[in-house]
């Protein structure tokens, strides 16, 4: 096996070892695979829930989850499917909560867009962008107080900091030094809409400094600058001393909504999308682990997404008569 | 009304009087020595004004961790307390006005409402937003909404509107101790009215409407400050020789219908007055499900009273012509009762109502 300098972190925390590289390349193959399963499953109309599969963004999601504690919380957005399963929530409760069942994570009431697992400090998901960022700092806010020394890792898209509630959010996580990892996962799209027809200026990191809140960009979606950057920032927060920014660079492989491809429709080019897959983390980790070993590995991700898809489809609908169920929580 | 609380809280030991205003206060300190979940954010809760009053003294006793100015970031603030909600905290949110909770739709109807639902029960948000109503001394267009009925709107949101010291210290302590987001919504010209409050910890529940007098001739549902003005118009029409069955829904959400239908179906009249617009509100919601429950062969004659369907205008005269008072709740109840009898004008000395001679601006 050659580690090589490919896979040395950019600011050196430590070297990687054999193990972390499986678990890493375990976790962003099992997304990749498990969304692959979703899109080849979404012609039966089985699925009826509008699905944002983060295909091609799986190494944010992994390489900052995988810095993180056990009981540090995650934020994830509405394209969460990477940030849930990153963070340890069940793939079977995912994919029942997809078709709707009883035992999907939220009893079929949430569906893609409001993934939530609080065994695992997943925080609920949103559809209304921007909108999970505030709340998850009152998580932060909530820790400190009980003088806790977790953190909390909010995902958004760039098309979030478009939104008020963004620097509203930066300002007050600064103003009280909360423990917020402020993670942008910047695909350049909002919808349909490019970057360059929303943003007056690309400087986001400079933006956010002006907050006094520390940025870095990471360009080229590197996995362990990501996890890197992840482990330094998550000391300094454990030690009070306030939020970090990343924007990472990424792109979306699939359509916004759906489980197809979209470079016919004319709003990007296939010649955009080539350089990512030449770039794909999970491509690069495998090519670290030795053949047998990462087919072995392989064949249990598929047995695993099999086994969650099984127990979705033998799973039973909720009864009607539950529809009025938690509108309210009782005392 | 001191009468009528005299005797309510007779039950619940030690009273003495208390301003609307000092019993928000006092439940929330209560509560914060009670429960160190309990906190209390908004801009200016610190302040040397402290909310009207309302939370004068907090700060010093609770700390500035658990009472604290925020940026003014209403969107933000409220997902922030949302999540310290989520958290297992108890935060009270604090809006020296009811129009800025616009700011707040977002979070409110996207995430608070919603939140115990969409996540299959694995969160609860434990929050009261408090916010008031203003009114009179030119608080004009956006100083003086009453926007209760947008929230009631949602299933999710609890909605309390007290309109008593009693009732707003009660209604507090139960709020707090709600496993849901509460708007709670006060008003302006309650807060300098005293009335008996009992020393002591208590709950006023939400859901049981408060029979305040009672009448044969005509139900008045009173909602908010409004309750005060149908109160006095009660009096009004006493005088000749109608008698008004007043209610105080306290809570819209939840509603109790069947106190106000039962009242209704007995009186066969019921007038429902908001301190709001009527289209869409809390009147219209009030009479639907009294119609919705009533016997198909019941007739009762139904009418809405709320501010003129304008914005709310800042010179005097109009702002008079703006808003239901005693005089125009009794002329319209007389109408109802009488028909056919020519038109009524009450003696304007007596439709006086002290708290609103008393009210000087500017805030």
């Amino acid at each position: 096996m050659n580690l090589g300098e490919r896979i040395r972190p950019a600011a050196g925390t430590g070297d990687v070892e054999p193990a972390d590289i499986e678990r890493i390349y375990r976790s962003l193959r099992l997304i990749r695979r498990a969304e692959e399963k979703i899109s080849q499953l979404y012609p039966s109309d089985k699925i009826k829930s509008p699905v944002h599969l983060s295909i091609g963004q799986e190494a944010i999601s992994v390489g900052v989850c995988d810095a993180l504690r056990a009981d540090d919380v995650v934020s994830p957005t509405y394209r969460g499917h990477a940030a849930y399963l990153a963070k340890g929530g069940s793939l079977k409760a995912m994919f029942a909560e997809l078709y709707g069942k009883t035992t999907g994570i939220t009893g079929g009431v949430g569906g893609s867009m409001h993934l939530i697992d609080m065994s695992h400090n997943i925080l609920g998901a949103s559809a209304v962008v921007g909108t999970t960022i505030p709340v998850a700092l009152g998580y932060a806010l909530a820790g400190k107080r009980q003088g806790s020394d977790r953190i909390v890792a909010i995902f958004f898209g760039d098309g979030a900091t478009e939104e008020g509630v963004f620097a509203e959010s930066l300002n007050f996580a600064a103003l009280h030094k909360l423990p917020a990892l402020f993670v942008c996962e910047n695909n350049f799209y909002a919808i349909h809409s490019p970057i360059t027809e929303r943003w007056a200026t690309q400087r986001l990191c400079e933006r956010v400094e002006t907050y006094g809140i520390p940025s870095e960009r990471i360009d080229d979606g590197d996995i362990w600058r990501i996890r890197d950057w992840t482990a330094t920032a998550a000391m300094r927060l454990r030690r009070g001393e306030g939020p970090a920014f990343l924007e990472c660079r990424t792109y979306r492989w699939r359509e916004h909504v759906g489980p197809n491809e979209d470079y016919e429709s004319g709003y990007r080019e296939r010649t955009d999308l080539q350089p990512w897959i030449e770039n794909d983390q999970i491509l690069r980790l495998g090519r670290m682990i030795a053949n047998a070993r990462r087919m072995a590995i392989d064949t249990e991700i598929e047995n695993e997404i099999e086994a969650a898809v099984a127990f979705a489809e033998s799973s039973s609908f909720p009864d009607a008569a539950a529809l009025c169920h938690n509108v309210f929580a009782e005392r | 009304m001191q009468r009528l609380f005299a005797t309510m809280s007779s039950q619940n030991g030690s009273t003495r009087q208390l301003t609307y205003v000092d019993a928000l206060r006092e439940a929330v300190a209560q509560e914060m020595r009670r429960d160190a979940r309990v906190f209390v954010m908004g801009l200016d809760v610190d302040d040397h004004k402290a909310i009207q009053g309302s939370t004068r003294g907090l700060m010093e006793e609770f700390g500035s961790e658990r009472v604290f100015g925020t940026p003014l970031s209403e969107d933000a603030m409220t997902g922030v307390a949302i999540g310290a909600a989520m958290a297992g905290m108890r935060p009270i949110h604090v809006h020296i006005r009811m129009d800025f909770l616009m700011l707040c739709m977002n979070q409110l109807v996207n995430i608070a409402a919603k939140s115990h639902y969409m996540y299959g029960g694995q969160v609860r948000v434990p929050l009261v937003v408090r916010t008031m109503i203003g009114k009179s001394w030119g608080q004009g267009a956006q100083h003086s909404q009453g926007l209760h009925a947008m929230f009631m709107h949602v299933p999710g949101l609890k909605v309390v509107a007290p309109s008593n010291a009693h009732d707003a210290k009660g209604c507090m302590i139960a709020a707090i101790r709600d496993e849901n987001p509460v708007i709670f919504v006060e008003h302006r010209l309650l807060y300098p009215i005293e009335t008996h409050v009992p020393e002591t910890s208590y709950e006023v529940p939400f859901g049981k409407a408060r029979l305040c007098t009672a009448g044969k001739d005509i139900t008045i549902v009173g909602i908010s400050n409004m309750l005060v003005e149908c109160l006095q118009a009660g009096e009004l029409l006493a005088g000749i020789g109608i008698e008004a069955e007043v209610i105080d829904p306290i809570s819209l959400v939840p509603l109790d219908v069947n106190t106000i239908a039962d009242s209704a179906n007995h009186t066969r009249r019921l007038l429902v007055v908001d301190t709001a617009w009527t289209t869409c509100g809390a009147g219209a919601e009030i009479i639907a499900r009294v119609v919705e429950q009533s016997p198909p062969d019941q007739t009762i004659v139904m009418r809405r009273m709320g501010y003129a369907p304008t914005t709310c205008p800042t010179s005097p005269v109009l702002e008079r012509a703006f808003y239901p008072d005693a005089i125009k709740i009794a002329q319209a109840a007389h109408a109802m009762v009488r028909p056919d009898a020519q038109a009524w004008q009450p003696d304007p000395e007596r439709a006086l109502l002290s708290h609103q001679a008393g009210f000087r601006g500017p805030f």
